[in-house]
């Protein structure tokens, strides 16, 4: 059975569990049932991937099933490409199904949730299995359809209906942009499969549409700003495991939709197309982080991250745009491989989140991070887990989010070969962007943990929780154990991601099996080299010692002191740093400029014994310039054409004749 | 060479009577002149298809032109004329609009429907070219039909009229296929009679046929 159909079968494998799970309905082994076949699917399909991306992948497979249109039929193929997504698709799956065995059983409506799961993961599949136009399309709006359902799980909550109205007016917009992409591709000739597309020559001016539309809709699906406003309210409105689905994995299926058409069926990039996607790709970074910083609700803070993380993957393939329009092979091919990269270990790092955000909801019942804290005694595995998540998304070493940015950096710093100007000046700039994002986000994560985990608890919910069920930890656990292989074993990532970038750039980064000791040596030994096992080695040791000798020349015991409360006798939990006060300096720099921030303090005058208060005013700026003036203009008209709702049939059939009489003019004046 | 000139002129002359016949509907105002042209309408079609049918020597079209001549010339005059014997309509008088605006509109748009059509199809064969400009001018006179009337039977009669252009359309452009002809002819033949069944519903309920009345009972202002 050749791999495309290994993957089908599996595909259908999902989609008969979905009919499974509607079958099952309330009863109370749907949840077990359903989640672990789910689980041995998705390992069955991760199993093939990685197999099929390992053991050579040059030679494509494809299947055509006699379904969809009928001249056309539904073509499926797997490359180099579709391998590595899908590999990324059914980690996440796995990982999913795993975290849904133990979190299942605290979900109140499972019917309402157990049968869109293996859907939705079943429509990410397809998507990237898809090889022509209109299946891609369906897949798509399938897998949107799919997310959409998810996110309406707990419908009644608060917020959660609007956010499924802004995902689904969003995810409608995005496939129309795409709809546009792939008839601008086909051209008039109609070759809507991907052969043909691939085959055709497309004129700069197509290019460029084709270029516009797909940073709309893939953009809107990844969460490009301004694209991104259904984000951080659909992710955190889904049950946690497919909040981590959603962001972790969908947001690269977007991605591959990117990759597929730039880089793949548009052949040959141009320059000033690079220009664009650095652009947003850095502007999307900072802005995600900085809107991530401002928020206290734990799970929108991590949708926000995963803009910032989607902001640097594009950022990095607007690098490998303008080096391969320029045929700098070996720097392409070294800002492709980061993307990639990134987007991988976005997967794990952001499903592991999600799985520790998700662990605290269960344990609390909280998203709130001003009334968590002191989570790290009642949740130590958790703590443990989230922690590495936290430092592997800081980009601190020895993990893999160190090593994906450290690639897009040495890529940032081949920019001086590039002969463009506008590219030489520009791409140090967005490297200063990519930076700065980079250190807001360990900012960002040490507000979130140390707010969440760290100090007094808040509230009573945190104060008396407990650890969560085995299989959420074994999730967390493998997931973080991910995180630290792949960030020290680096080389083994970068030369399974080679075929990836053969198949799409014709050049690949250099192997890293030969080099001693396990380093990676992105371009040559004498510019940089990183060596990601040593560091941890270092880092361990210089731990252990420390720990060592401070314990052997201080004090064995364990003393507990009493803190220093400033002065106060009785600090309250509420005394402690909060979110939004650890986030005052950086809203002070950077809030006046993107979110008009201002603070209000109201002070009691002298006599009155009313507290001090402090209000914080933040507008969104991209909601406010960019989304409301469309909505109330979409409102405004159809509040006035509401009145052609309530005609007389003859004034309708009036209509209708006047419409055809126009045109007929129209075409009698035009001919 | 000859005889092609006369098959010309007869289809020619047929065709421009369908669209004399469609002018002649717009000034009828009582119901039971304006079936007896509709009959008329229906029959000078049928010649013209069974002309065409001559001409083109494709023997499917007769069946056409019986169907024209049995369901649209006999069966739905006659069955219209007994709906308004029944209900009891046949003094009305209900044009919405004046006849002269009428009249003139119709004139502009047969000169529309000539102009654009010559012009679109120039290089076509001029017999389906002529053609096609009759029966556009027969479906738009249709249109105006059901536009200008306030009475559910003669918006019923201008449907029916537009139906005929679109089949003089079909049989002059040589070739619809008589699946697709039978299948027209039997959806006008259901959607007589659903509108039929309508026209009693809606009699029952509001003692009128005048489409007014619905407008009424929906509470609009017109």
């Amino acid at each position: 059975m050749s791999a495309v159909a290994l993957q089908m079968v599996c595909v259908a494998g999902l989609l008969g569990l979905a009919a499974l799970a509607i079958v099952l309905g309330r009863s109370k082994i749907s949840t077990p049932v359903i989640y672990g076949a789910t689980l041995a699917v998705s390992v069955f399909a991760l199993a093939g991937a990685l197999r099929s991306l390992l053991g050579g992948a040059a030679d494509a497979t494809t299947l055509t099933l006699p379904v969809g249109l009928p001249w056309l039929g539904a073509h499926f193929r797997l490359d180099a490409l579709g391998s590595f997504f899908l590999i990324v698709i059914n980690l996440g799956g796995a990982a999913a199904s795993l975290y849904g065995l133990g979190y299942g059983h605290h979900e109140h409506a499972p019917h309402r949730v157990l049968p869109f799961f293996p859907a939705f993961l079943a429509g990410m599949n397809l998507v990237v299995l898809a090889d022509d136009a209109f299946s891609y399309l369906l897949c798509w709006e399938f897998m949107s359809l799919a997310s959409w359902a998810l996110v309406m799980a707990h419908h009644r909550e608060p917020g959660n209906a609007r956010a499924g109205y802004v995902y689904l007016v969003m995810a409608s917009f995005g496939t129309l942009t795409l709809l546009l992409a792939f008839g601008l591709l086909a051209g008039p000739a109609g070759g809507y499969g991907f052969a043909a597309i691939r085959a055709a020559q497309h004129t700069p001016y197509v290019a460029t549409l084709v270029l516009i539309l797909m940073l709309l809709g893939a953009g809107s699906k990844a969460g490009l700003v301004p694209l991104h406003v259904w984000l951080p309210l659909a992710h955190p409105a889904a049950p946690s495991h497919v909040s981590a689905l959603m962001s972790g994995v969908m947001t690269k299926v977007a991605i591959y939709g990117f990759i597929r058409v730039m880089f793949d069926l548009l052949g040959q990039p141009s320059w000033p197309a690079s220009v664009v996607v650095l652009f947003l790709g850095s502007i999307t970074a900072v802005m995600g982080i900085l809107y991530a910083m401002m928020e206290k609700d734990l799970k929108r803070l991590l949708a926000y991250s995963t803009i910032e993380n989607i902001g640097i993957v594009f950022a990095s393939l607007g690098l490998a745009m303008a080096f391969q329009a320029n045929g700098l092979k070996a720097a392409a091919a070294l800002a492709f491989t980061a993307a990639l990269f990134h987007a991988l270990n976005h997967s794990f790092f952001k499903s592991l989140l999600f799985f520790g955000a998700g662990a605290v909801l269960t344990a609390t019942g909280e998203r709130d991070m001003d009334r968590l804290g002191g989570l790290i005694h009642r949740m130590p595995f958790t703590s443990f887990v989230v922690l590495v998540g936290c430092v592997a998304i800081s980009a601190l070493p020895p993990f893999n989010g160190f090593v994906s940015e450290w690639l897009i950096f040495q890529a940032v710093l081949q920019s001086p070969e590039l002969p463009q100007w506008a590219l030489k000046i520009m791409v140090p700039a967005v490297g200063a962007m990519l930076a700065l994002a980079a250190a807001l986000a360990a900012a960002c994560f040490v507000k979130t943990y140390g707010v969440t985990f760290l100090g007094r608890p808040r509230g009573t919910t945190a104060a008396t929780a407990g650890e969560v069920d085995r299989f959420s930890l074994a999730a967390m656990f493998s997931l973080a154990a991910l995180c630290l292989l792949a960030g020290i074993l680096p080389g083994l990532v970068i030369d399974a991601l080679a075929p990836v970038a053969s198949q799409i750039l014709g050049g690949r980064m250099p192997a890293q099996s030969g080099q001693a000791w396990l380093s990676i040596v992105p371009i040559a030994e004498s510019r940089s080299s990183y060596n990601g096992l040593l560091v941890m080695v270092f880092i361990t040791l210089a731990a252990s010692l420390a720990v060592y000798f401070i314990h052997r020349l201080a004090s064995h015991a364990l003393r507990r002191g009493p803190a220093w409360g400033c002065g106060f006798s009785d600090a309250t939990p509420a005394a402690q740093y909060s979110s939004v006060s650890f986030a005052q300096p950086i809203r002070r720099v950077f809030g006046t400029l993107v979110f008009h921030a201002r603070d209000h303090v109201t002070m009691p005058p002298p006599g009155d014994l009313r507290p001090a208060r402090l209000r914080i005013e933040l507008h969104d700026l991209v909601w406010n310039g960019i989304y409301a003036p469309i909505a109330s203009a979409v409102g405004f008209s159809s509040t006035r054409l509401n009145r052609l709702q309530f005609l007389t049939i003859r004034r309708y059939l009036s209509l209708v004749f006047a419409t055809l009489v126009t045109l007929l003019l129209v075409l009698a004046i035009w001919s | 060479m000859q005889m092609h000139s006369i098959a010309f002129d007869i289809s020619h002359t047929l065709a421009g009577g369908l669209v004399l016949i469609s002018l002649m509907m717009l000034y009828q105002d009582r119901l039971y002149s304006l079936l007896n042209v509709f009959a008329l309408h229906a029959l000078v079609l049928s010649l013209s298809v069974a002309w065409q049918a001559f001409i083109q020597d494709a023997p499917h079209l007769y069946v056409t032109a019986v169907i024209a001549l049995v369901f649209k010339a006999i069966v739905i005059p006659v069955a219209l004329h007994r709906i308004v014997k029944q209900l009891g309509i046949h003094r009305d008088i209900e044009s919405a609009v004046g006849i002269g605006p009428t009249m003139l509109a119709g004139m502009g748009l047969v000169a529309l429907s000539l102009v654009l059509m010559l012009r679109v199809t120039s290089d076509a064969d001029p017999l389906a070219r002529e053609d096609l400009a009759f029966a556009l001018s027969v479906v738009l006179l249709g249109l105006l039909v059901m536009v200008t009337r306030r009475n559910a039977v003669s918006q019923v009669v201008g449907f029916m009229s537009l139906e005929n252009g679109l089949v003089l359309a079909a049989t002059g452009a040589k070739g619809m296929p008589l699946v697709v002809e039978i299948s027209v002819a039997f959806s006008i033949l259901i959607a007589f009679i659903v509108i039929g069944i309508f026209l009693f519903r809606i009699r029952e309920r509001f003692d009128s046929v005048d489409v007014s009345a619905l407008d009424d009972f929906r509470g609009e202002r017109r």
